[in-house]
């Protein structure tokens, strides 16, 4: 076992510094400057933007706040906190109107597709604040969420540039103290607020400390089943788990291709991201 | 051998696939060396070109009598400079290489021999493998040019340092993997715990020439350093920003490092062999 990895401990300062860092790198390379990103109010976008505030400086930072007219009141209250903490630009939209006007024709939509929806229509904002400002879209998804498929494609999985990958939510939370967001963010339970009363855990099944010391040892660990059972963990869980990681990789891939050329992109035509920048 | 190696290391952030910009970063940093008193300036692994360059490769490759390396080739006779890039060879193979310039002309090349493949990395896909190690000799002594890693298999500074090399100059693109508690990232401790070890089992003197920067948002973690022949830190570099790292060898410390400890001196190279080709099942000629 690797023991210079300490599954759920980081060192927040330099991980901090590293992450501000590659914003601003990402940023300057892009020519835009400034980054845009969704403030829900969670843990998770208000770290986000709190990197982007120390590596830009607050003034080319621009949170949007994009409430449905039932998302939480506390949301939209811990999203107007970390603007005001941050000294960011901020701005509100309600995307009822259109949200609304969509369902009207598709009543029987669940709550799933309503939810979706919503994601969708923040991130086609986002999008469109990202030419009007010049600005990149900040993604906020984090390791854990995006190994278990569990947030909305081309919704709030869709950015330019996002810091948080490769940190589990574990580690975003003591990135959060670290940088100081508040606690009333940082100790609240976590929810995509796609319907009253909603939380994360409660729509997983496990909770967000037990997900990540299982992912940690699966994925970064290298562990198998055997391995994993042996390591004490319940074998049910490890399944559930494994098999929503598989389920969800479509989530983390570009579309797939049919491949008839004699160079396909992505697969034998490949530059890096950063290319040319 | 001179006495003393006045050099710098450069711990810098080349623009991913941008000969031309490269250039002018490395005539700057070159520049500012020499004005720092540094008689040898080294550049990281692929400081002409970048590292993730996947197929921009042949796009950036030169061949070693390339036109566009003439002012470095005349820049060579005011100090010695190693650098990075792409080279692609007579028969259109692409290696990670690394030469060392002095008096106005290439005195070495080394191709990268240990493509790694794993993990983060893709190297064999886009690159030819080096199939060859020797020590060389500049106007401070014999030395040998290794990249990345070429330092992770033990057996090519081994050879080095058999082959004479008192400098083992270790040139590096290392992006970081596995953030730890205690600030560093895990592989970052690996390499500074190798430097160490190699620089006191073959008493030689180490220069570690990393870089900092993102690409495709892998953090190069810089940190580069240049350790005395007793495996101590005469000189470091900060993690994770851009710097102009200067050091002095004493190479008078090497001889007497290898008089206090003759480690080399009582090698036994040919046991090294004679094993080797029983483990390879060839019979002692």
């Amino acid at each position: 076992m690797n023991t210079g990895a300490l599954p759920l401990t980081l060192d927040y300062a330099v991980t901090a510094q590293v992450l501000t860092a590659f914003i601003e790198d990402e940023v300057r390379k892009s020519s835009f400057g400034r980054v845009v990103v969704g403030l829900s109010g969670g843990v998770d976008s208000s770290t986000s933007a709190a990197l982007a505030a120390k590596a830009l400086g607050p003034g080319n930072v621009w949170g949007l706040l994009l409430p449905y007219r039932e998302s939480s009141q506390e949301s939209r209250e811990h999203a107007a906190l970390a603007v005001r903490w941050l000294g960011i630009n901020s701005e509100t939209i309600d995307i009822s109107p259109m949200i609304d006007a969509y369902f009207a024709r598709e009543p029987e939509a669940d709550r799933v597709r309503r939810g979706n929806k919503m994601a969708r229509e923040r991130m086609t904002i986002l999008y469109d604040y990202s030419a009007k400002l010049r600005a990149l879209v900040l993604g906020t998804s984090n390791k854990t969420e995006l190994l278990l498929g569990y947030g909305t494609l081309y919704g709030d999985m869709a950015s330019a540039l996002n810091p948080l990958g490769d940190l589990y939510k574990t580690h975003v939370r003591g990135l959060a103290r670290h940088l100081g967001v508040p606690a009333v963010i940082v100790e609240k339970a976590p929810s995509a607020d796609l319907w009253v009363g909603q939380t994360d855990e409660a729509e997983l099944g496990f909770t967000y400390e037990d997900l990540d010391r299982l992912l940690f040892h699966m994925v970064d660990l290298r562990y198998d089943t055997a391995a994993l059972l042996a390591a004490g963990f319940d074998e049910r869980f490890v399944r559930a788990v494994a098999e929503r990681v598989r389920g969800s990789q479509y989530k983390r891939r570009p579309p797939v291709i049919a491949k008839v050329s004699r160079r396909t992109i992505d697969r034998d035509f490949r530059y890096p991201r950063d290319w040319g920048l | 051998m001179t006495e003393r190696i006045p050099l710098a290391i450069a711990q810098m952030h080349p623009h991913l696939g941008d000969l031309e910009r490269n250039v002018a970063l490395h005539e700057k940093l070159i520049q500012e060396a020499e004005r720092g008193g540094a008689r040898l300036v080294l550049f990281p692994e692929l400081s002409l070109t970048g590292y993730f360059l996947k197929d921009l490769v042949p796009a950036v490759a030169l061949k070693v009598s390339d036109p566009r390396l003439d002012w470095l080739r005349a820049k060579s006779r005011d100090l010695a400079i190693v650098v990075g890039f792409v080279e692609e060879s007579a028969d259109f193979r692409y290696y990670n290489a690394a030469m060392y310039l002095e008096g106005g002309k290439v005195r070495h090349v080394h191709r990268k021999v240990y493509l790694p493949t794993y993990g983060i990395f893709d190297e064999q896909r886009y690159f030819a493998q080096g199939d060859r190690i020797a020590a060389f000799d500049s106007g401070f002594g014999r030395m040998a040019l290794l990249i990345c890693e070429d330092m992770w298999h033990p057996a090519l500074p081994y050879l080095a340092v058999l082959d004479g090399a008192q400098v083992l100059l270790a040139v590096s693109n290392s992006p970081g993997r596995g953030l730890t508690a205690d600030g560093r990232f895990a592989n970052a401790i690996g390499w500074h715990h190798l430097n160490r070890t190699y620089a006191q089992l073959f008493t030689c003197a180490l220069v570690f020439a990393h870089r900092v920067g993102y690409e495709d948002g892998a953090c190069f973690w810089g940190a580069s350093e240049v350790l005395g022949p007793d495996g101590t830190a005469l000189a470091q570099a900060p993690p994770l920003e851009e710097a102009l790292l200067f050091a002095t060898i004493d190479c008078d410390a090497i001889r007497r490092e290898r008089l206090a400890n003759p480690l080399l001196r009582d090698e036994r190279p040919d046991l090294t062999l004679r094993t080797l080709r029983r483990i390879l099942g060839e019979t002692i000629p």
